[in-house]
């Protein structure tokens, strides 16, 4: 029970930190929407079956991601900047516990993203809405937020050693695009790319998403989307202890 | 000679000292591999929507990414020095302005054009675009001209540093802003009619065409209006820069916000 409220309250306010952030929240929000405005036109413009609602839903997606990817990557290095590192690092909690909620309230920044995303494609482009299965397009994005920032916190703990980790975390924006299959069908890239793209929580959590507002089978995507969140915080632990024992072996905690 | 000496030296110090993304883990994430993988994202949009063909999105993307370089390092080479604590210090010096500011725009245009070309380079052997040796002189040039003109856009965006606070994000807007209007990713002619006129206005347009061209076989002498153009369209904006930096130097000064951070 201690550590569920541990979990929510951090996240809380974390997300609501977040929020009043111009660059984590308006940005984060904000930018997306230019690379929409691009797939929105390109889409329109070409000859694909593909239609303009698959568009939005990719470029939906896109911006849940960049929100994770281009901040998640620094969380734990803009603690040590706060000064605050060390007092998290000695709490009685393991620090997974206070990590994990930082990078889930950024994937949850996301949210206002696909929102934002969604709403400016139908109200600017008249891209229709219609959700076939709208609990589960529900179930599925929670479930993509909960991805996301598990991969955002295997990304924290893994960039720790760099000082430059944010342009790590920026770094993995449009490859993620890219193989997650947002706007390009897997198929349509090297055969090669097709056993990346399975670990990567992203491509299911998509999958999942579009299967539920196309009309489809989302639930097998979601489920493997969800184990694979649950795998990244297993390794994103097993690395973190021994990041922690390290730098404490080290005294090399607060070393910027 | 002061103001040469201002000029040069001045502008690779600052340069060096307050754009930290010539760090190699900065750099080589942020200005090498990202524009590679920003190319293959829309050469496969593009083939997924069943529009244009990758040398379009290539040459467009290339051209457009060195706005990263154009528009974050101006910003850090004057609006840095607000967080440096180092701006009172350069502004009541009697450094001569223009040769001050001008200094910074030097080393920030070969960056640019590095990343361009670097870029569109790589961005060709790796999706197969053919370059025709005859092109790669004039593209050059090109490469050249548009990182100027961005730059000139990167000197409002650095003045503007002087007055607002949230620089990264007002850069990561002007990007968003030049990659859709330039015609890197969409016709210039699918866009609705006051954007095309927009698109007439900025960087890069003119650039990205003129490569196109030059690419598709054109001699350099057919493109050299489009070239031309770019380079008027920065000049322009270097102006605007020049002057937008001296009206909020003034404003600094009048209201004592020049170390507002």
């Amino acid at each position: 029970m201690k550590t569920v409220r541990l979990l929510a309250v951090g996240w809380w306010f974390q997300l609501k930190m977040i929020s009043r952030s111009p660059f984590e929240g308006v940005g984060q929000i904000i930018y997306p929407l230019f690379f929409a405005t691009v797939a929105f036109f390109v889409f329109r413009a070409g000859d694909s079956p593909r239609t303009l609602l698959y568009a939005s839903l990719g470029a939906a997606v896109m911006g849940m991601w960049s929100a994770t990817s281009t901040t998640a990557g620094a969380a734990m290095q803009r603690e040590r900047w706060h000064g605050t590192l060390e007092a998290l690092v000695a709490t009685p909690p393991h620090f997974a516990l206070v990590l994990l909620p930082i990078t889930l309230a950024m994937s949850t920044v996301g949210i206002y993203s696909l929102a934002a995303t969604l709403a400016y494609g139908h109200f600017l482009f008249g891209i229709d809405l219609m959700i076939e299965h709208p609990l589960a397009f529900c179930l599925a994005v929670v479930g993509t937020v909960l991805s996301f920032g598990s991969l955002g916190f295997l990304f924290a703990v893994m960039f720790v050693r760099f000082r430059a980790a944010w342009a790590l975390g920026n770094l993995f924006e449009y490859p993620v695009w890219l193989i997650g299959g947002f706007l390009v069908p897997l198929a349509l890239l090297p055969s090669w790319v097709g056993p990346i793209a399975w670990v990567l929580a992203p491509t299911w959590g998509m999958n999942a998403i579009r299967e539920a507002a196309l009309g489809g089978t989302p639930l097998p995507d979601l489920a493997l989307c969800l184990v694979l969140g649950a795998l990244y915080i297993a390794l994103g632990i097993l690395v973190l202890d021994r990041v922690l024992g390290a730098a404490r072996k080290r005294a090399a905690l607060s070393l910027t | 000679m002061t103001s040469l000496r201002i000029f040069a030296v001045g502008g690779l110090i600052s340069y060096r000292a307050l754009f930290y993304w010539l760090s190699f883990w900065i750099f080589v994430p942020s200005l090498v591999i990202a524009p590679i993988f920003q190319i293959l994202l829309f050469a496969y949009i593009g083939r997924s929507a069943g529009l244009e063909s990758d040398q379009f999105y290539v040459v467009g993307n290339a051209i457009q990414y060195a706005a990263i370089p154009c528009l974050f390092a101006m910003t850090q080479l004057i609006g840095g020095e607000k967080y440096q604590n180092t701006l009172g210090a350069i502004l009541v010096s009697p450094a001569p302005r223009l040769p001050l500011f001008f200094g910074r725009v030097v080393p920030v245009v070969g960056n640019a054009a590095f990343v361009a070309a670097f870029s569109l380079t790589t961005g060709s052997l790796i999706l197969g675009v053919h370059i025709p040796g005859s092109a790669i002189l004039p593209l050059a040039l090109v490469i050249l001209v548009a990182a100027f003109s961005c730059t000139g856009l990167g000197l409002i965006n650095a003045a503007l540093a002087l007055r607002i606070r949230e620089n990264a994000v007002l850069s990561n807007v002007l990007f968003g802003f030049l990659l859709i209007f330039t015609g890197a990713n969409i016709p210039v002619s699918e866009l609705p009619g006051w954007m095309q006129a927009v698109s007439e206005r900025i960087p890069f347009t003119h650039a990205i065409e003129a490569a196109r061209e030059l690419v598709d076989g054109a001699a350099l002498s057919s493109v050299l209006d489009l070239i031309g153009t770019e380079l008027l369209i920065g000049c322009v904006y270097l102006v605007a820069g020049y002057l937008c930096l001296r009206f909020f130097e003034w404003q600094g000064r009048r209201h004592a916000t020049l170390e507002r951070s």
